[in-house]
């Protein structure tokens, strides 16, 4: 079994708020349907909550940190989920049940296995 | 030269088949494919002096699977740890595995090197190396790059399908249909790059039309209840037949409208036109793309000229095939034949909207030549000529430029 990140890519919304109760409500079905599979997950905060944080020169320098997230993009990462699967066919069938999918785009990415 | 260019073809084709089980057997593209290189450089090497081996698929299965187990064995040690996926006892083993089993594996290799999580070009540069057994030089000359730069794409290539887990298998009945467009479309990319190449004269010493065909035939050949691969081979072989009329004797450019018919291959016209049919009847007639064009090329065929082609036809299959598949060389084919059916103002309209391109220029040239608008004809020629184009299309551009320039 390997482990993939699917990052969510979708509207820069507050997925907490009335308006998204209908989706949020898909993503928990997909979260229930697929729980067997999936390690951790979460919901981000909206990109304006974002922080970027850098550090000039080497370790201990000064920090600078700016307001909003790494990269401008027309979707928003706005979530993840770490899956297990046997291989990517299995990992992007997963991915392809996620709302975002159809909603956005999902982000398949293998994780390096650390010992 | 050419009994060793012979021999080269058949151990670099038989390398191929051996590869797809040795792929399996490994559980990696890298070591196999250095495992069946090491045992191709040593048929060529050793062959045309002792002589071909009684069984040469025997000897190079054989060869290869040592060089395999030798690599492995070293990795390990490196790494301090035993390869896992490694089946190393069926490496070891003397026999050749059953045909059925060849068969299967041959279907993984395709469907995994033609993955649709690969990029397209990564999809075509890994179908060349592993697949038609080609080295990253004789794919940079085909795709018009350069060795390094293959290299560096297959070696991500291979990376990524590690890393990943791109699968090695057969994909599930149901998912066939969908994962064959990938590979019908790499099949389909190889004939091109044989038979169109973007520029540049032909420097491959590979016949790369002749690969995607036999590439086509396997596909076939393995997967014959499919409606895709029959069309694409109609499509292959409808296309091939008129390869004999499509340069003269000096290599230079035949147009479609020009060429002796009768040098067309009418054996391979039968066989397209029936594998099209038997496509057809296996969607119920409902066209996918390729079915499209084999039949454009269908309509080609059976017309005894130019001018007695059912131009109208082709108009019309060109529209569907827009409608299911857009690409602007189809928009600019369709154009042509609109002007054919229609007359030269109509196909000027056809082309209005569409990306301009060396060819565009050059069909829009035509057009306006048609209609006896020579000084626009030279300037849209001209245009054309400052693209990418293969030496015998530049020098026929510039020899329909110097006749209407003739003409002002």
């Amino acid at each position: 079994m390997a482990q993939y990140l699917a990052l969510t890519y979708t509207a820069d919304v507050d997925w907490f708020a009335p308006p998204q109760a209908a989706e949020l409500a898909e993503y928990r079905q997909f979260a229930k349907e697929n729980e067997g599979s999936i390690r951790a997950s979460a919901v981000l905060h909206p990109t304006s909550t974002a922080t970027v944080v850098r550090v000039t020169g080497a370790r201990g320098g000064d920090v600078v940190t700016a307001d909003g997230p790494y990269a401008e993009t027309k979707e928003a990462l706005t979530g993840f989920y770490l899956i297990e699967a046997a291989d990517l066919d299995e990992a992007v069938a997963i991915a392809a049940r996620i709302p975002a999918a159809w909603n956005g785009a999902v982000e398949v990415r293998p994780v390096l296995a650390v010992k | 030269m050419e009994v060793h260019d012979r021999l080269a073809d058949t151990v670099r084709i038989e390398g191929a088949r051996i590869l797809a089980t040795l792929v399996r057997t490994v559980g990696n593209l890298q070591v196999a494919e250095d495992a069946v290189q090491d045992a191709v450089v040593a048929a060529l090497r050793e062959w045309p002096r002792a002589g071909v081996p009684d069984q040469p698929r025997a000897w190079l299965t054989v060869t290869a699977r040592r060089r395999a187990i030798d690599i492995l064995r070293r990795e390990a040690a490196r790494a301090g740890k035993e390869r896992e996926g490694a089946d190393l006892m069926e490496l070891s083993k003397p026999d050749l595995p059953p045909e059925s089993t060849v068969r299967d594996d041959q279907l993984r290799l395709i469907f995994t090197c033609c993955h649709p999580a690969l990029s397209p070009d990564a999809r075509v540069a890994l179908a060349l190396r592993t697949l038609c057994g080609l080295s990253p030089t004789q794919i940079a000359a085909v795709l018009l790059s350069t060795e390094p730069a293959m290299a560096k794409r297959l070696t991500r290539t291979r990376q990524k399908i590690a890393a990943a887990r791109i699968p090695y298998r057969v994909p599930p009945d149901a998912e066939l249909p969908a994962r064959l467009t990938p590979v019908c479309g790499v099949v389909h990319a190889l004939y091109t790059a044989g038979h169109a190449p973007v520029a540049g004269e032909s420097a491959v010493d590979v016949d790369v039309c002749a690969e995607a065909v036999r590439l086509a035939r396997l596909l076939y050949d393995l997967l014959p209840d499919e409606a895709a691969p029959a069309a694409v081979l109609a499509l292959l072989l409808l296309t091939d037949a008129r390869r004999p009329a499509r340069t003269d004797a000096a290599g230079e450019v035949v147009l479609l409208a020009d060429q002796d018919r009768s040098r067309w291959d009418a054996g391979l016209i039968a066989e397209g036109c029936a594998l099209l049919d038997a496509s057809l009847r296996r969607t119920g007639g409902v066209a996918d793309p390729y079915q499209l064009q084999a039949a454009v090329a269908a309509e080609h065929a059976r017309a005894p000229s130019y001018p007695a082609t059912d131009w109208a036809e082709i108009v019309r299959l060109y529209d569907l095939l827009l409608s299911v598949a857009s690409t602007p060389n189809a928009a600019l084919s369709r154009a042509v034949a609109v002007a054919e059916a229609s007359g030269a103002a109509a196909g000027l309209a056809a082309l209005e909207g569409l990306p301009p391109s060396a060819r565009w220029h050059a069909v829009r040239a035509e057009l306006l030549a048609r209609e006896g608008r020579y000084a626009e004809a030279v300037s849209a020629v001209t245009e054309s000529l400052a693209g990418e184009q293969t030496g015998p299309e530049r020098r026929y551009r510039e020899r329909r430029r110097a006749e209407w320039a003739a003409r002002l």
